[in-house]
């Protein structure tokens, strides 16, 4: 079911009207037909007084980027909330290897500011953290960030990193994304990509890499252990792995990213300056891989093997790939029995909102709105629309770190030539974003409020909504399974092969439930059109 | 009990001017607290004879919110009782949150007996966050005191401090009492600070004349109604003291736009030339 112009206003005329101006440029009808492709606003303000399911910088520097390395130790230093609702929620897990004493995942560190620290400032009681975390846990490297009031009062976090740094010759990274720094999470992301390319990629000692066909994965998190189905699939292809970023990444691996041959990014909005950074500083190109859905993978192995154009490792790309599917598609089948048919809304953070809409696809299911939380233009209408992107003010708030060639580290991966030919073929250092994969007629959403998903909902009624935990609630009692794409509601993996079936399995689940009997959605029960009967004279 | 807060430049004599009316006030027998609102916690100096407050924020660092009243509350002067409430060092934490943080500590230490007739918040220089305006706020002082003269910069703080009354009058109870003009001896200065009150809407509450007294009063750590009682000086401050304690005048002030106060700048106090 699609929506019209009409049906749009409607909706949007409940808005005041400079809300309704506003809000009407965040909000695309597909249409492929148009001279110039269509435009849409992303990466500005969300309206005072809208319910957004956006979170803020520090959630999108600590919470997303930094957080999930794993051999550091992240202190938020601010009061306590910022910390604790951030523990453990996304779920970026992360296994001990080697030394058992090097895993501080699990663990939540804070300055707990209280009053008198905010008054008299909070940086010796930073310090005492500090101490206390190299009395106790002794990290690999040490993080700080911080929340709103430490701007607000001025605390120097650098110079109190600095000196911890002295004192126990370890790093600590200390990153100013008080909350308030941007519009949403992405200049979280932006903040911790700047610091962690100026501080730490490169400081680690190898100079080749240690073995054949080395990657990095890039905007991996390891959300319900995504990233280690991936790894499964990768290594046993023959891949080296040097890093992960983050997700089940360490500070250590984290050094020695500068000798990979190529780096894929899945998350494109959230970590995609490293990726131009590193292209910048060592020549390593980078692709962009999706890892979410069985042909999405497959078309990404089949990339990589082209990259590297190496026979063998397109012989066995192929090989891998065979086995698995053997493996999967039969019960993929199984579950597109339940699933044929559907229709889905597909709104998460800067990524997702794009890669789920092909395993919805896979199974039968289409999507029919889909939308990003704090995307930018680029990953909606794709990387050529970066130059026409207009820098406002929030936009500059957040230093652009300006990298040069290594002198000593610089390789060409490939010839000119090569990386041109492989270009028009692969996704090679391009994102042709969101949109251009969706169907005419369906929408785009960005920064979708609470308003506008019930308002779509009643239109489009959708058979299941992919989101977050902000609306998840409101969304079922409204009688529509919702599958949270942040968290994966305790479940996963959903990456890969075996992601993707996991995925078919709990959607499955989700439609099957007898739940739904005991919920009557609004429409089912209330007329959808108010009128009074008219007498004979012909008046109501 | 008549909560008062006296705002004012830096500078301009606001503390002196408190501790003197407050110790007139103590000697004509009214129970007066005094809270200093600064962080370099120099507003009770007189009437303690000295510099010998601990402060409420100090000792909320070093002693945890486990206080008793009187670790922080001194008996001065005919026995006011005198609250520093302290601050940061220049420079780090936030002074503004403290003011917040110490006049709650107050209220739920009990200070605010029913016995007094008076508290007066001394309050730093011009009106600069929140946490400075917290007197004005949520019903705490509903009166206000601007210490002035005939400078220029010192009306144009007044006038700037009469925006922030005039924006939480709106929406509480507080009011302008009057301008306490605390002379420089600038040209026209008298005729001046009177049509400047009057043009706020408001009233020149007293008029102090400048005393060498005062300083030397200073430098011996005593108000000039305690270090020469039967000074004329003191005769002013008392006049000042029983002018506020007579005030019935409490107004929303009407600030005036930049152009109106240079104007009367121009009209006063270029009258001799």
């Amino acid at each position: 079911m699609a929506i019209t112009e009409k049906q749009l206003e409607e909706l949007l005329a409940q808005y005041p009207s400079k809300v309704q101006k506003t809000r009407r440029k965040h909000i695309l009808i597909k249409d492929s037909t148009t001279e110039t492709p269509q435009v849409i606003e992303a990466n500005t303000r969300t309206v005072p007084g809208v319910i957004t399911n956006r979170g803020c910088a520090y959630a999108g520097c600590k919470g997303v980027v930094v957080g999930p390395l794993k051999d550091m130790v992240h202190i938020t230093h601010g009061p306590v909330g910022c910390a604790y609702y951030t523990w453990g929620t996304r779920r970026n897990k992360a296994k001990t290897d080697g030394d058992p004493t090097k895993n501080f995942i699990n663990y939540c560190f804070t300055t707990d500011m209280q009053e008198s620290d905010i008054v008299f400032g909070g940086e010796k009681k930073l310090a005492k953290v500090i101490d206390d975390v190299m009395e106790i846990f002794q990290p690999n490297a040490i993080s700080i960030s911080a929340t709103c009031p430490v701007g607000l009062i001025g605390d120097d976090i650098g110079a109190v990193a600095k000196r911890a740094e002295e004192k126990y010759g370890i790093q600590v990274l200390s990153f100013n994304c008080e909350g308030y720094k941007g519009v949403s999470q992405s200049a979280g992301h932006h903040i911790a990509n700047n610091g962690l390319m100026e501080h730490v990629i490169g400081k680690g000692e190898l100079e080749e890499a240690p073995a054949k066909y080395a990657i990095n994965v890039l905007g991996e998190y390891n959300i319900g252990g995504d990233g280690w189905e991936v790894e499964r699939i990768l290594e046993e292809i023959g891949y080296h792995i040097v890093t992960v970023m983050t997700g089940d990444g360490t500070y250590e691996e984290l050094k020695n990213a500068h000798v990979a041959d190529l780096n894929l990014v899945q998350c494109h909005r959230s970590i995609n300056y490293i990726a131009e950074m590193l292209e910048i500083k060592y020549g390593t190109p980078w692709m962009k891989v999706n890892f979410i859905g069985v042909n999405s993978t497959v078309e990404t192995l089949r990339n990589m093997a082209a990259y590297f154009g190496d026979e063998a490792l397109i012989e066995k790309t192929e090989e891998v790939i065979a086995r698995e599917l053997a493996r999967v598609e039969a019960k993929m089948d199984q579950y597109k029995k339940i699933c044929e048919g559907k229709t889905a809304f597909c709104f998460v953070g800067g990524s997702r909102g794009h890669h789920y809409q092909g395993l919805f696809r896979e199974l039968g299911i289409e999507t029919v709105l889909a939308g990003y939380e704090f995307a930018h233009r680029d990953d909606y209408e794709g990387r050529q629309v970066i130059p026409d992107i207009k820098l406002d003010a929030d936009t500059k708030n957040i230093p652009d770190l300006h990298v040069e060639k290594d002198p000593e580290r610089f390789r060409l991966k490939l010839t000119p030539e090569l990386y041109e030919e492989l270009k028009k073929k692969i996704p090679l250092s391009h994102y042709a974003g969101m949109n251009v994969e969706m169907k005419d007629g369906s929408i785009v959403v960005d920064d979708l409020n609470h308003y506008e998903t019930e308002e779509f909902i009643k239109i489009l009624k959708p058979d299941i909504i992919s989101s977050g935990i902000k609306d998840k609630y409101v969304i079922q009692k409204m009688g529509i399974p919702s599958k949270q794409l942040h968290s994966y509601d305790y479940s996963g993996p959903y990456a890969g092969f075996n992601g993707a079936l996991k995925f078919a399995e709990d959607i499955t689940m989700s439609f099957s439930t007898p739940t739904w009997n005991f919920i009557t959605p609004p429409w089912k029960d209330e007329p959808l059109l108010v009128g009074t009967v008219a007498d004979a004279e012909g008046v109501a | 009990m008549r909560q008062v807060a006296i705002y004012g430049k830096g500078g301009i004599g606001k503390s002196t001017t408190t501790q003197n009316t407050v110790a007139a006030l103590a000697e004509a027998g009214k129970q007066v607290m005094v809270v200093g609102c600064d962080p370099k916690a120099d507003s009770t100096r007189l009437l303690l004879n000295g510099l010998c407050q601990k402060t409420v924020l100090d000792t909320l660092r070093d002693e945890g919110d486990d206080i008793e009243l009187d670790a922080i509350l001194k008996p001065g002067f005919k026995k006011t009782r005198c609250v520093e409430s302290g601050g940061p060092e220049p420079g780090v934490g936030c002074a503004g949150r403290g003011i917040i943080t110490s006049i709650n500590l107050l209220e739920s230490l009990g200070a605010y007996t029913s016995d007094l007739d008076y508290v007066f918040y001394d309050v730093l220089g011009d009106v600069v966050c929140g946490g400075f305006a917290m007197p004005i706020r949520e019903g705490k002082a509903e009166e206000i005191y601007i210490v002035a003269s005939g400078e220029l910069m010192a009306l144009y703080a007044a006038n700037n401090i009469s925006k922030g009354i005039q924006k939480y009058a709106h929406s509480g109870k507080v009011r302008l009492g009057g301008i306490i003009c605390n002379s420089r001896k600038v040209d026209g200065e008298y005729d001046m600070l009177k049509a400047f009150a009057q043009e706020l809407g408001s009233q020149l509450i007293h008029f102090v004349p400048r005393d060498n007294l005062v300083q030397r009063a200073e430098i011996n750590k005593k108000t000039v109604i305690d270090y020469d009682p039967t000074a004329g000086q003191a005769l002013e401050y008392r006049t000042l003291a029983s002018n506020i304690d007579n005030n019935d005048m409490f107004v929303i002030p009407k600030p005036m736009v930049q152009d109106r106060l240079e104007e009367l700048m121009m009209e006063y106090g270029l009258m001799e030339l």
